[in-house]
């Protein structure tokens, strides 16, 4: 997430958090919504909280469940600071909250986008208050019934307690709760010590949904009198449909309708459709899918007709040789000449590829557009721009606009687009019917915003003591910022999901420069899991593993030393405390130590590290391998992690061993490549996503203990991964791959 | 608004009721059912848009992904690539057929080892080890690995261990 966003993502929450007072009022005065089942308004208890009288507990969970865990870690938040037994409580997915208020338009949940590994540090501040408000209201309606004063009394595991014993479970105290008016003034949280929920290993809550076939993703959602939908897209990059011929379509079984929705023309912001392509409309998904085969369509091919990857490496590398019109990033000291001065100096490249997201349920929607009001069913990451979007396109207010969110199969940053939505929308709209939206993997292959391609130039000079004292990160890419609108503008820098000033090793290396060379594509691109940090972090982890190897220093020590003392570095693009080189430095120990770095390997094993400060959370990865011909083992995967006070440990670790597979898999295998102006993969076969026999067998994750405010866990456990990889394959082989993905590298300098 | 109820929507004429000429039947979680719709039609859009059975899933199309598994006759297929006419005179298990009066030993490892991260291909991954351990009781890591369903959240080690429970769960007769 780049800082913009993320500050944006800080905005709404903060609005949001202040709207929790104002949202109160407003839950008291709706009628029954229908997420909280038949729900009794007098035991509602704030927007999260509901408590039958049988002291069953009902906590509603605000994100969007890609897979992170927050529809588990959220509401133990909550949990927590209500003092109630997690065996009584039940979780249900919470709809968007769109409210308007004097003040303009906020969420009555507060933030419920999933991006930037957020969920966990926002809930951290407003949804525990808002349990602990839960609770003051319960302790306050028991000394209302006792007649003694509040702060007498105290709370254990859903029940109140007076100082003679006396004790009142919350189910008999909730219609009173709920009757009160709620504190002026934050309440006062629990100590850690006293916590019973955060910390403790917890499993998901609709896990039997899940493996029972209950669980409602957004493809599992139907309407009446549907029409299903499948588009077929120009496949070239801002192409358009120069003649259709859909007679033989329509003349399918089943096809109802066939819809032209016209594409963002060049140079506009992709901010609604992503491109030019006709809607098939049908009885079923099948009939749509068989009339979309028979569509006979001529597309032109657009301005980016000859756009190809070999032509984008080309120009990068060209861009990084002339040297000019840089876009500069950071200037410490005087580079230039601190290298001149030196007798040791590196260089190297490193190229990245473009990336899909391949979320395992692919991108759709299930959209009803009526004269004066909308309804919205769908696996989405952002919601509020989903309303904001509908709203444009139907010109209807967003009050009026009802998404109910659902599981999601998987988000990896595809989602924070709602270019589906768009397409769902407008179909709607022209065919006057409700309509399911389905996506083909080929669709969702094929139409993506990628994961931007790069390379990036890394240079380095050594003093004699052999001490980093220069060091240059010079990156050519295709900008992330890609007509977004707004982001066009020039407000914000070209860089920003590329390269991060303050990353590693800035403010460490006393002269440092990292600028931006902006490479031209007609690629769309987007935000895709530890944006920035996965893209980067590459080139930074492989580049110290070179100098430490090529001056026979210990690259655990070189990293260290370059750490020095425990201390925090500014760090833009976090509201946490910024970058703290101890705890970097401590899961880079931890993970030399779990994997037993000094420990000599023979019979062709290698071993490789690197470490990463990822949105307020620090890795590191250690693999142990070895190459025999064409196979490529991993014998050993560890992975220490410092997310701080860890909310759900059981969640954790499983977000650090699918991040580290994640990332292995992308590192071996994986890329997206454009000729002729198309993208030239299709589905699985092309785009080969890691399988279990190629995976390793464990992820050891070592979590560090901790008491600092908790960071989210989604993405960091990937951008450390993949150089720790290519080093460990280095370690093995001594083959450096310096372009992703590395298979098809390995198997070539072999 | 509409209505969202799975089973009360634009649903074509109960395909559980027997008619004249509506022979040949297909059997699916133990029940039959006489389709009408297109013999072309894969197996998993009729589960799905016509059964509203959504616990199969739609991964890739081809085949290569294995999160529309189900069982045919006890045998791991990809119900993408089974047209309805593949599937008739023979007997379909899915996901929401697995268990019988308690959770399979395969659901209940599944919760016990926190294998679902967004839960979207488990249903294929379940299906697919069902057929497993029918076929072998007690799997090794060998035997385990060659399911070759795709998770894109990497779950893989977590989906070994549950495996290995729940062999050990249907040992000590929890089936």
């Amino acid at each position: 997430m780049s800082g913009l966003s993320r500050r944006r993502f800080l905005s709404i929450s903060a609005s949001a958090s202040g709207a929790l007072l104002v949202g109160w009022k407003f839950a008291r005065a709706q009628s029954a919504l229908p997420y909280l089942g038949a729900r009794d308004e007098a035991q509602q208890l704030g927007e999260f909280v509901r408590i039958e009288a049988n002291g069953d507990v009902f906590i509603g969970a605000r994100g969007c469940e890609i897979g992170q865990g927050v529809k588990t870690s959220l509401p133990m938040l909550i949990a927590e600071e209500l003092d109630v037994d997690w065996n009584r409580v039940r979780v249900e997915q919470l709809p968007y909250g769109y409210i308007e208020t004097d003040k303009g338009p906020s969420n009555r949940y507060g933030g419920q986008g999933a991006g930037g590994s957020d969920n966990i540090p926002s809930g951290w501040k407003d949804l525990r208050q808002a349990g602990a408000v839960a609770r003051w209201l319960l302790v306050q309606a028991a000394a209302n019934r006792w007649n003694v004063d509040a702060a007498q009394l105290r709370t254990d595991s859903g029940a109140v307690i007076a100082p003679d014993s006396r004790r009142l479970g919350y189910g008999e105290l909730a219609v009173e709760a709920a009757a009160l008016d709620p504190p002026k003034d934050p309440v006062a949280l629990k100590p850690a010590d006293r916590f019973s929920i955060i910390g403790k290993p917890t499993r998901t809550v609709d896990a039997q949904e899940i493996v029972t076939g209950q669980s409602q993703f957004g493809i599992d959602a139907y309407l009446t009198n549907t029409l299903f939908a499948v588009m077929l897209r120009c496949p070239h990059l801002d192409g358009t449909v120069g003649t259709l011929d859909d007679k033989e379509a329509r003349k399918v079984s089943g096809v109802k309708d066939v819809i032209v929705i016209e594409g963002p023309r060049t140079g506009e912001p992709i901010d609604g459709v992503l491109a030019t392509g006709i809607a098939v409309l049908a009885d079923s998904t099948w009939a749509a899918i068989k009339g979309r085969e028979k569509l006979k369509v001529e597309w032109k091919s657009g301005p980016w007709a000859t756009e190809s990857t070999a032509a984008l490496a080309v120009k990068a590398n060209e861009l990084l040789d002339k040297n000019e019109g840089a876009v500069p990033v950071r200037n410490d000291g005087d580079f230039a000449k601190a290298r001149k001065q030196s007798g040791l100096r590196f260089e190297a490249r490193y190229e990245m590829p473009f990336l899909a997201h391949a979320t395992m349920e692919p991108p759709g929607a299930t959209i009803s557009v009526e004269k004066d009001k909308v309804l919205l069913i769908a696996s989405l990451q952002s919601p509020g721009s989903a309303s904001q979007l509908i709203s444009r396109l139907t010109g209807i207010p967003r009050k009026d606009i009802e998404i109910r969110l659902t599981r999601a199969g998987g988000g990896f940053g595809r989602r924070l687009k709602n270019d589906f939505v768009a397409e769902a929308t407008l179909i709607a709209k022209a065919a006057g019917k409700p309509v399911k939206l389905v996506w083909t993997r080929e669709d969702d292959l094929q139409h993506d915003f990628f994961r931007p391609f790069g390379v990036h130039a890394m240079s380095a000079a050594l003093d004699k003591k052999k001490k980093i004292v220069a060091w240059s990160h010079r990156c050519a890419a295709t900008p992330r910022n890609y007509r977004d609108r707004g982001m066009s503008e020039g407000k914000v820098p070209l860089y920003i999901g590329c390269v991060e000033p303050d990353d590693f090793p800035a403010g460490l290396v006393a002269n440092l420069e990292k600028s931006f060379f902006p490479v031209a594509s007609g690629m769309p691109r987007g935000w895709w899991r530890g944006p920035i940090h996965t893209f980067h972090a590459f080139a930074v982890q492989c580049f110290i593993d070179e100098i430490a190897v090529a001056t026979k220093q210990d690259a655990v020590q070189l990293r260290l030393d370059l750490l020095g003392p425990p201390r925090r570095l500014k760090y833009e693009d976090s509201d946490k405390p910024g970058f703290d080189t101890g705890r970097l430095a401590g899961v880079l120990q931890l993970a030399a130590d779990t994997i037993g770095w000094k420990d000599k390997r023979s019979d062709g094993h290698g071993v490789g590290i690197a470490c990463h400060f990822t949105f307020g959370g620090y890795a590191a990865h250690a693999f142990e391998v070895s190459v025999e011909k064409d196979q490529l083992a991993i014998h050993r995967a560890v992975c220490a992690v410092d997310v701080g006070r860890v909310v759900n440990p059981l969640g954790v670790e499983a977000q650090m061993m699918g991040g580290t597979i994640d990332g292995i898999s992308t590192a071996l295998s994986l890329a997206i490549t454009v000729k002729d102006g198309q993208v030239q993969q299709h589905n699985f076969p092309d785009y080969p996503l890691m399988r279990m026999a190629q995976a390793p067998q464990s992820v050891e994750v070592h979590i560090v203990e901790s008491t600092e405010d908790p960071s989210g866990a989604g993405e960091i456990g990937l951008p450390s991964s993949l150089p720790a990889l290519a080093n460990a394959i280095y370690a093995a082989t001594t083959v450096r791959v310096r372009k992703l993905p590395i298979m098809p590298q390995l198997m070539r300098m072999l | 608004m509409p209505e969202t109820n799975p089973r009360a929507s634009n649903l074509p004429p109960d395909p559980t009721a027997k008619l004249e000429n509506r022979a040949p039947e297909l059997h699916i979680n133990g029940r039959p059912y006489y389709p009408t719709d297109d013999p072309d039609m894969p197996l998993l859009w009729y589960l799905r848009d016509v059964l509203r059975l959504t616990g199969t899933k739609f991964g890739c199309g081809i085949g290569a992904c294995g999160a529309c598994t189900v069982l045919i006759d006890g045998k791991a297929q990809r119900a993408c690539l089974t047209p309805l006419k593949a599937a008739m005179e023979h007997d379909v298990t899915t996901i929401e057929g697995l268990a019988g009066a308690d959770l399979h030993p395969l659901q209940r490892a599944w919760i016990e080892e926190d294998v679902a991260q967004c839960g979207y291909c488990q249903a294929g991954q379940i299906m697919a080890a069902a057929e497993l351990l029918t076929r072998n009781p007690n799997p090794g890591d060998d035997d385990i690995a060659k399911i070759p369903n795709l998770c894109r959240c990497g779950t893989y080690p977590r989906i070994r261990r549950a495996i290995k429970r729940a062999a050990q769960l249907a040992r000590e007769g929890g089936k």
